[in-house]
């Protein structure tokens, strides 16, 4: 408890102080897992309205595989990431190990089954709402999935945060394919596992708290945008 | 049981601003099944080519179904439906349907009519045009959610006006609305038939089967019990079934 | 409803930002995570990039880690401390020489209570005996790490089969110095750690030096440039730069001179030319 005081105390001088280290890891973190976001989103929600709008045979195997996909350990994407980007890998001629490209590379494969299953269950729900309506006016199948997509855009923010969440929360990714380099690769995770290496559990409990406040900042923001859009009667 | 022939439909009376292509509509022997129920059993009727046809019938007698079967939502266990000769799931384009509950895009009112016009290749511009003829165009910002019951059914009905159908179904689009809601859908799909569109509603409400039916169909246990003329069947309904409906006394 | 310009345009400035970090020259390093915290590259690193202008990125990991990344050539450079896993490297190709680089030495930790009696004891083969027999915890890194190899040695040579006792009194944290001794102070048990990490170390709460001073618990590290016949894409000349730099007289200093708390945290001992 003495620690946590401390923690807080140490979070707030940190930010006051405008530390520049602290907001060089800050920006890299909602770098990296912003990035990734915007990528699994643009490779999830295609897939998730896919699934939402199709019956095929074997969809319920792959209703199974994608939501069991939400579980994959971030250690494990870092190592198949790792191995691919490795030197001796076969993409390692691209350089991309230990950089920020590959954290997001690897981020954005550990959230896009996170989108992928959570929109296939929100599109899934407005579909069986729509569905009628849509086949009476002969709209084509990419009418319909971009018509869901756009009139469950409030819902799937929530989905973009599920997955933002995920991502900056995140260590075993990172650590791994980015390498927890100073002022290259070190972002919010990797540093709270460093300081807690070091046994300076204050600074790595303070690293944790401003963590806290960005993932409350960043929900706060969606929020009140979903909060608008019910006001305007647009859910 | 009466035939096509026997109903008048005012031959000249209809500005034939159009010609329906899909008409006259043929239906063969159809039957319905889904599991175990038979909720349309051997249906045969013929339409002729313009007017209005109202289809009555108690809950559950099959009316939706065949709607639905008609406009190429739902293939039929067996029977053949004939659109000049077209199956119905090759002219659905052609044709719209305005449900019970309309089902309303989260949208502006013009979002709404501008989504159909772009998704159906139509003349953006004709948008002000449908919602004024509908009486929205004052509306045109709002959320299409925040509508009334009355105004989300006017929309709905701009927006199936929006895809140039030449069939235009409705299932029980008024049920649940206030008079003067009735009235000013009545209206507006008067003027449809009166500009050559087919028009092929289903309704509960008797007096609004009155206003709009050229001719009437009766369902009852999914089948047809009487296909007569409109100034025909009200005032002498052939069939036992709709004479005990019209006096309000067959209960399902 | 502007949501899609927004998300467009945060998707483009983010791509745009990335990838503009490296600098004209920077090398890769893999190195251990004792050298790492205990902060000595934060000291050397600034002195050798203002005298040459190389970037050097360090990758800290165990040993065993560290030598396997090298391996797959993600390293310019392998700085570890495990002599014998550093010689096969080299005799394998991966490595061109190994150059010893500075060293300190091991000590075993534990609470004030000190349950087996260890306090003051400068025989290790004999403390791991007395921890064995008395059944006190002792935490190992159980990583295949620099140190965790020192420590199987040392076990092996008391006589002691920690495999037996893996679970029981012996606990094997699999991971790093730090969170191992984070979790051996929170359950009371024994470590063996390097001093530097020791004394860098801020969670120490009752935890003193029980054990040091033996011969045996010295512990070496070793600098040695990716061999670019295995690997093609090492910088050799910035690997060349740094490794030279680290044994030179300049370079040796350097690490004499970097302290906490006025305690010195590594040795120099490259040969002298």
């Amino acid at each position: 408890m003495q620690d946590l005081g401390e923690a807080f105390s140490l979070a707030l001088s940190l930010v006051l102080s405008g530390n520049a280290d602290l907001f060089e890891i800050v920006a890299l973190s909602l770098r990296v897992s912003l990035s990734a976001t915007v990528l699994a989103l643009i490779i999830g929600l295609p897939i998730g309205a896919l699934v939402a709008v199709s019956q095929f045979s074997g969809r319920g195997a792959v209703l199974v595989l994608m939501n069991a996909l939400m579980g994959l350990p971030p250690v494990v994407v870092g190592l198949l990431v790792y191995l691919q980007l490795s030197r001796s890998g076969p993409l390692g001629f691209l350089g991309l190990l230990y950089t920020p490209t590959a954290m997001i590379i690897a981020q954005t494969i550990l959230i896009t089954p996170i989108v992928a299953a959570l929109s296939r269950q929100v599109l899934e729900d407005l579909h069986t709402e729509y569905a009628e309506q849509f086949r009476s006016l002969c709209l084509s199948r990419a009418q319909v999935i971009a018509a869901l997509l756009w009139d469950a855009r409030y819902s799937l923010l929530t989905v973009a945060l599920a997955g933002f969440g995920r991502a900056v929360a995140e260590v075993g990714a990172v650590m791994i394919v980015g390498g927890n380099i100073d002022h290259l690769t070190r972002v919010m995770t990797t540093a709270i596992a460093l300081e807690t290496s070091k046994g300076d559990l204050a600074l790595a409990l303070a690293l944790g708290v401003i963590l806290l406040v960005i993932a409350l900042g960043v929900n706060a923001g969606v929020q009140s945008l979903r909060m608008s859009a019910r006001r305007q009667a647009y859910v | 049981m009466s035939s096509i022939d026997t109903l008048d439909f005012r031959p000249g009376a209809l500005p034939a601003e159009r010609y329906v292509n899909l008409m006259p509509l043929r239906v063969h022997g159809l039957s319905l099944r889904i599991g175990e129920a038979e909720l349309l059993r051997d249906v045969s009727f013929d339409l002729a080519p313009q007017g209005c046809t109202v289809i009555m019938g108690p809950n559950g007698a099959g009316k939706s179904l065949l709607l639905k079967l008609l406009h190429g939502l739902i293939r039929p266990t067996a029977g053949e439906i004939a659109w000049a000769g077209q199956d119905p799931m090759a002219v659905t384009a052609r044709q719209a349907l305005v449900f019970q509950k309309p089902v309303l895009l989260r949208r502006s009112v013009a979002a709404n009519i501008d989504f159909v016009l772009k998704a159906r290749g139509k003349r953006r511009d004709r948008r002000d045009e449908l919602l004024e003829h509908v009486g929205l165009l004052h509306k045109a910002r709002v959320p299409a959610r925040r509508l009334s019951g009355g105004e989300a059914q006017r929309l709905a009905l701009a927006r199936a006006l929006a895809t140039d159908p030449e069939v235009l179904f409705l299932d029980e689009a008024t049920a649940s609305l206030d008079p003067a809601s009735v009235q000013a859908i009545e209206a507006i799909v008067r003027q449809a038939r009166d500009r050559g569109i087919r028009v092929i509603l289903v309704t509960h409400d008797t007096g609004q089967a009155r206003r709009m039916a050229d001719d009437v169909l009766f369902l009852h246990s999914g089948q047809v019990q009487e296909h007569s003329a409109a100034r025909a069947f009200f005032p002498d309904p052939q069939s036992p079934a709709a004479r005990a409906y019209l006096n309000g006394s067959l209960v399902f | 409803m502007k949501l899609s310009q927004t998300l467009g345009a945060s998707f483009i400035a983010l791509t745009l930002a990335t990838s503009t970090y490296a600098a004209d020259q920077s090398i890769l390093v893999q190195s251990t995570t004792s050298t790492a915290n205990s902060g000595l590259y934060d000291y050397l690193l600034p002195i050798f990039q203002d005298k040459t202008g190389i970037q050097v990125n360090v990758v800290a990991v165990g040993t065993g880690q560290a030598i396997k990344n090298a391996e797959m050539c993600d390293g310019d450079v392998l700085l570890v401390h495990a002599k014998a896993a550093e010689e096969k490297f080299v005799e394998a190709g991966f490595g061109t020489e190994r150059t010893d680089l500075m060293y300190n030495d091991f000590v075993v930790v534990g609470p004030a209570a000190d349950p087996a009696g260890l306090h003051g004891m400068t025989d290790i083969e004999g403390a791991l005996r007395q921890i064995s027999s008395s059944g006190a915890l002792f935490a190992s890194r159980g990583d295949d790490s620099g140190t965790h190899k020192k420590e199987q040695a040392l076990w092996k040579a008391a006589g002691i089969d920690t495999a037996a006792a893996s679970g029981q009194w012996y606990r094997e944290t699999g991971s790093g110095m730090g969170a191992t001794l984070n979790t051996g102070i929170g359950m009371g048990a024994y470590v063996l750690t390097d001093r530097a990490t020791w004394i860098s170390f801020d969670n120490k709460q009752d935890y003193t030096i029980q054990v040091e001073g033996d011969d045996d618990l010295f512990n070496q590290y070793g600098v040695i440039p990716v061999n670019p016949a295995k690997c093609p894409s090492v910088n050799v000349e910035g690997a060349k730069t740094f490794s030279d730099w680290l044994v030179s007289p300049e370079g040796q200093d350097a690490i004499a001179a970097y302290t906490i708390n006025d305690q010195q945290l590594f040795f120099p001992n490259a040969p002298k030319n």
